[in-house]
């Protein structure tokens, strides 16, 4: 089931992607709405991760093409975030917290070119953003998991792009930093702005997205979430293992989520 | 003058060493500078066959395109042949290392090389070997220009390349999201690496070389909290152990690559033992006081 896009962020079009031949992402067709908050849902190995990071161009792709914006990545790259997961660095780097926040700003900046006051500004302004301001000058080491989260938010805050992929997001975070970190993401899609998020929690997910995207190697799904967030598509994406999908869809129902004409 | 000598061209060597080698230990990837000290030997024997000079400036290119080629073949091993990346180092530099072996005892007659000389180096010789101009002018030995180039070279590298390197380090994925090239910026680095190992090999040899690159920033990494701080604190380690290793091996009438390598070991010993924050001894004073923000009490104010 697909549904399209009137105002398109994203193209997917006919993409392939493998890992040493295998391939881990079939066929993939689909178009993704302007100011949204998409949520990427699937099983285990389902390429989740995968999607986000062939959009981004980090892998290479058998077939098929993303479009952004209706240009190519390179064209729109500087209006364009990626959030990796968590795990992916090394939290005992020796650097800090401001520090991160302003590569944010990098992308903008030349080889050279010393980041300004305005860009440090903006940097503290994101990490205030996230709660996070008290510890600009702390070394990352010394964060908690949630901390860890916000801060790569700030940093992807701070390249005040239009779309933003973000892989796993509410990972490991306390309840706190989980509703500070949806306020921020809903704050983006309120300004327009578009985000695709990698989530793994089918609960959370209920309450979190407008849009959802189900996965498992090949696109089940995509569309508004009340008409894709049914019993029907969450077996055939999950392969009806989950006792907890019919308690899933009890919820939606519960919520009674209006029609969004809007997508 | 001899001991001066001496002290500065290690020292230069040294630093160039760690500065290259802070970025090394942070990308986990101090055995690739194992590696590729250890690979550049061909390049060096084979240089040297067709130059007849030992510190042309041809040899450090030459030598140091071997070592890229190496870090392109530890990565093909890893990728391709799925190899894991510590098996793939190992068969690369053993083998080019073996190569570098068989060449010199081919060669010997020709050769001013003996693996003596490639495992040890001969600091000590450094002021024997004299730049003289045509004119007769004697302009102090060669290899503290040699050092003093590859020194400025690498400064400018860092300086034009720091935020690069900074970010491919810490967040390769991002980097790459940014359009930042991870590997054009990794090869770089392995260059820069290799082109340092050469040049120093002459005087500290290509095994003590391996201790210039991971020993002072490995020290300093316990000590600080910012990348700009570990490598000030590598140069200022750098300096310390050329100078009090020079002592101690006229003392012990020793090696003094040995012996510079002997002092960064209980420099670091020491920097373990009692490094504030992060040392088996470390001060109670600091961990107090990075109890006093209670990071949940805090996130909870702000959410509210």
């Amino acid at each position: 089931m697909k549904v399209d896009a009137k105002d398109v962020a994203v193209e997917f079009h006919d993409l392939t992607v493998s890992y040493d031949k295998k391939p881990v992402l079939w066929n993939i067709d689909m178009t993704l709405p302007k100011g949204a908050l998409i949520g990427i849902i699937g099983p285990n190995g389902a390429g989740k991760s995968t999607l986000i990071k062939s959009a981004m161009g980090l892998l290479p792709l058998s077939s098929g093409y993303v479009r952004i914006f209706d240009k190519a990545l390179d064209d729109v790259r500087r209006w364009v975030s990626y959030v990796p997961q968590r795990e992916t660095v090394d939290w005992d780097f020796p650097t800090s917290v401001l520090d991160v926040v302003l590569m944010g700003r990098y992308a903008r900046l030349g080889l050279l070119a010393r980041p300004k006051k305005e860009d440090k500004e903006i940097a503290m302004n994101c990490l205030q953003k996230v709660g996070m301001e008290a510890y600009s000058k702390r070394q990352i080491s010394q964060l908690s998991g949630g901390q860890q989260q916000r801060v790569f938010l700030a940093r992807a805050l701070a390249q005040e792009a239009d779309l933003y992929f973000m892989d796993e997001p509410f990972a490991g975070v306390d309840a706190a930093t989980e509703s500070a970190i949806l306020e921020v993401l809903q704050e983006l899609t309120a300004q327009g702005k578009t985000v695709i998020v990698v989530h793994h929690d089918l609960q959370s997910a209920a309450e979190f997205f407008d849009w959802i995207i189900l996965l498992n190697m090949r696109l089940i799904a995509s569309g508004p979430i009340d008409q894709v967030f049914t019993n029907e598509y969450l077996q055939e994406a999950y392969g009806g293992k989950l006792t907890v999908l019919s308690e899933v869809s009890e919820l939606i129902k519960k919520r009674r989520l209006p029609s969004r004409e809007k997508y | 003058m001899d001991a001066f000598y001496i002290i500065l061209t290690a020292s230069l060597f040294s630093i160039s060493c760690g500065l290259l080698g802070s970025f090394l230990i942070l990308r986990k990837m101090a055995m690739v500078g194992d590696a590729i000290s250890h690979a550049v030997l061909p390049g060096i024997v084979i240089a040297f066959l067709m130059t007849g000079t030992r510190d042309s400036f041809d040899m450090i290119v030459g030598a140091a395109m071997l070592g890229v080629f190496t870090t392109f073949l530890i990565e093909f091993f890893h990728k391709r042949a799925r190899l894991q990346t510590d098996a793939a180092i190992g068969v690369t530099f053993t083998w080019l290392f073996a190569l570098g072996i068989i060449l010199i005892s081919l060669y010997a007659g020709q050769v001013d090389l003996d693996q003596e000389c490639v495992l040890y180096g001969e600091i000590a010789y450094v002021p024997l070997d004299l730049w003289i101009t045509q004119t007769g002018l004697i302009m102090g030995p060669k290899a503290i220009y040699v050092a003093l180039f590859i020194l400025l070279v690498n400064i400018g590298f860092l300086m034009i390349g720091y935020r690069n390197l900074y970010m491919t380090t810490f967040d390769p994925a991002f980097a790459a999201s940014i359009g930042i090239s991870v590997s054009l910026w990794n090869y770089l680095l392995m260059g820069a690496v290799s082109m340092t190992t050469v040049a120093a090999f002459d005087s500290v040899g290509a095994i003590l070389v391996v201790a210039l690159f991971v020993v002072p920033p490995a020290t300093a990494y316990l000590l600080s909290h910012q990348l700009k701080t570990m490598m000030w604190l590598t140069v200022g380690f750098s300096i310390f152990i050329s100078i009090v290793g020079y002592y101690l091996a006229v003392a012990i009438d020793g090696s003094i690559a040995g012996a510079i390598v002997t002092i960064a070991g209980i420099l670091f010993a020491v920097v373990f033992l009692f490094a504030p924050g992060q040392g088996i001894f470390r001060s109670k004073t600091k961990q107090t006081q990075d109890a006093t923000i209670e990071p949940n009490l805090f996130e909870r104010e702000n959410l509210t």
